[in-house]
């Protein structure tokens, strides 16, 4: 006020009008709703795995942050080939004909694998002369060697969203920078070097009105996770050492990452089998689905889902010994 | 003042027990806080609570309209679609007589209708948020008959993008007071929405609400909502006039109601 030399109401007067330049338009939620039945298809890319595309309300939202996550070994990256050759596809076998935009920051990326599960999942289509190199060519992946290489491909990675009709992005994993004493040296996320890049992949997603599909690594739980509240003190002797034992496993990343996530599905290990949980999902109910890994991909047991109750759907169980047992393809006969 | 007090309108959560605790539901000219974990189900809360506002008054609700600023993009259409219409068949449960009373407003009970009357915010930006905020009096001046101002989360950004803290208290203290200002003249209930942190205190670290000790003042009312067990459950943490209480709740297909209610949460694909 003093700057301008005006009158307390000339300033007001002034906020009020810029605040109602910069402030986003309102809409209805009903034109919200019209806008969705519009843009057809449900505005979801259909993951091919019915169960979870029911729970899920379609598939994978476009335009949302959804994060896979569990222990090394599990499955995570045999999800996002999947994801990445579904979306290649032509729409009238489900995909969203486009490119994806695939960085692997763990050098997992298989494009052997990719055409492997894509002639077991869609032998029609790779029967087709040519029609899986194609597919294959509009699979952008990039391999940043570090954090600031990650950054700055992500920075990049804006023109190339807007102008190369790229339709899904695939961050594999966005964990892989982040050590152990880097995360629980850092006081709050304040300073956490991904708080950029999330920001970053939630804003993409939202303008660009793809989904972005995350995955993340999980670390071992350690005191420094508080998960009670002040007034549930109390309770903490009974039943606190049964609680560790069982789920000694979180997801990386902390506790404000898995706020900003929209949709997270957790995969992991319990009793022999595997399970992928909608751990968060604004329109889910908590449903866990036994899977295995097989040349085609991922492949659910069972459409249905075994309902889990209470916090027990974030928790992320991993038997230890079990996985180096495991072999990533088990062929069931 | 106490004469004012008395005929305090509430806006029921869909849970009896939880408007139990809050004193029938949350208050009319107050600012009500609600945090928890993610997945404990804050933002079906505040989807509950755009919807239940609009209930018509015939039906012992409010018959007003909602803001929803969203800042996180948690607010799925389709989710919204099956609360309103869990709510409509809950109405027309408890409400059979009035079929034949009032025929016109049953033409209204439809979950179009409900969806209609959210104004639907989507906010990306600390900026964003401030501007929408003091947007709201003029916005609230045009449309007189909103009850309700659902911020989903009132965290998120705030915790993104600031550096300097000392600003980031300065700033977030101006917005509860418009808030708090807004609510009492116009007369309608502000609800936000807030993530958990931890937080060293007595030897060991603890869950919190996010925002620091100095935001803890800017409201009227704190809930809290945390997993007891397998269950859901809110614990009123402060309130001017009701004592601590907690109490189990539940999140179905048709959305918040009392613990035990066995509808299972299924989605339709639309």
């Amino acid at each position: 006020m003093s700057l301008l030399d005006a009158g307390l109401a000339t300033a007001r007067d002034a906020v009020c009008r810029v605040s109602e330049f910069a402030c986003p338009p309102c809409q209805t939620a009903l034109a919200l709703l019209e806008e969705r039945v519009r843009l057809g298809g449900g505005g979801r890319l259909a993951t091919t795995l019915c169960g979870l595309d029911e729970a899920l309300g379609g598939g994978i939202p476009l335009g949302k942050l959804t994060e896979v996550v569990g222990p090394s070994g599990i499955g995570k990256t045999q999800f996002c080939l999947k994801l990445a050759l579904l979306a290649t596809l032509p729409e009238c076998y489900g995909g969203l004909n486009g490119r994806v935009v695939y960085i692997d920051t763990e050098s997992k990326f298989s494009s052997r694998r990719m055409i492997e599960i894509g002639q077991k999942s869609f032998p029609q289509i790779f029967r087709q002369e040519g029609l899986a190199q194609k597919m294959a060519g509009r699979i952008l992946v990039m391999r940043p060697a570090s954090l600031s290489d990650f950054t700055k491909s992500l920075e990049q990675m804006k023109v190339t969203l807007l102008q190369n009709d790229v339709k899904l992005l695939i961050v594999d994993s966005v964990a892989a920078f982040m050590s152990s004493e880097n995360e629980r040296g850092t006081t709050g996320f304040t300073q956490h070097p991904l708080r950029w890049a999330l920001s970053f992949l939630k804003s993409i997603a939202e303008l660009t009105r793809i989904p972005v599909v995350v995955s993340n690594q999980v670390r071992s739980q350690s005191n420094d996770d508080g998960y009670h509240y002040s007034f549930e003190v109390k309770r903490r002797g009974d039943g606190d050492g049964a609680e560790r034992l069982e789920s000694h496993l979180v997801a990386a990343l902390g506790i404000q990452w898995a706020h900003a996530v929209t949709i997270r599905l957790v995969f992991e290990s319990h009793s022999g089998q595997r399970f992928i949980k909608v751990a968060k999902s604004p329109m889910s109910p908590a449903v866990a689905f036994p899977f295995i890994v097989e040349s085609s991909g991922i492949t659910l047991l069972n459409d249905e889902g075994i309902d889990v109750s209470g916090p027990e759907i974030t928790s992320i169980r991993c038997q230890g010994q079990n996985l180096l047992g495991l072999l990533p393809f088990e062929n069931r006969g | 003042m106490l004469s004012e007090e008395q005929s305090q309108k509430h806006i029921t959560t869909g849970s009896g027990d939880l408007n139990g605790i809050l004193g029938g539901g949350i208050h009319c000219k107050e600012v009500t806080e609600i945090g928890g974990v993610p997945g404990i189900g804050k933002t079906q809360l505040g989807i509950q609570l755009a919807i239940n506002v609009q209930i018509p008054v015939d039906y012992g609700g409010l018959g007003g309209k909602a803001i929803y600023i969203d800042t996180e993009g948690s607010f799925m259409v389709e989710r919204v679609y099956q609360i309103a219409e869990g709510c409509i068949s809950d109405i027309m449960e408890y409400f059979p007589c009035h079929h034949d009373k009032s025929s016109s407003g049953q033409e209204n009970l439809q979950p179009e209708s409900f969806l209609a009357g959210i104004y639907y915010f989507r906010i990306c930006s600390y900026t964003e948020q401030i501007a929408v905020i003091n947007y709201l009096e003029k916005f609230l001046g045009e449309h007189k008959d909103v009850r309700i101002v659902i911020i989903d989360s009132v965290t998120f950004h705030f915790r993104q993008d600031f550096d300097d803290l000392a600003l980031r208290t300065r700033v977030l203290c101006g917005l509860s007071l418009k808030l708090m200002k807004l609510s009492k003249s116009y007369n309608l209930a502000v609800v936000l929405l807030n993530q958990v942190t931890t937080k060293f205190t007595e030897g060991s670290f603890q869950l919190t609400l996010a925002l620091g000790d100095s935001w803890s003042h800017s409201c009227t009312n704190r809930l809290i909502l945390y997993w007891k067990g397998n269950e859901r459950c809110a614990y009123l943490d402060k309130s001017p006039s009701l004592p601590v209480a907690s109490t189990p709740y539940a999140v179905t297909s048709k959305g918040v109601r009392d613990a035990g209610s066995s509808s299972c949460k299924r989605v339709r694909v639309m």
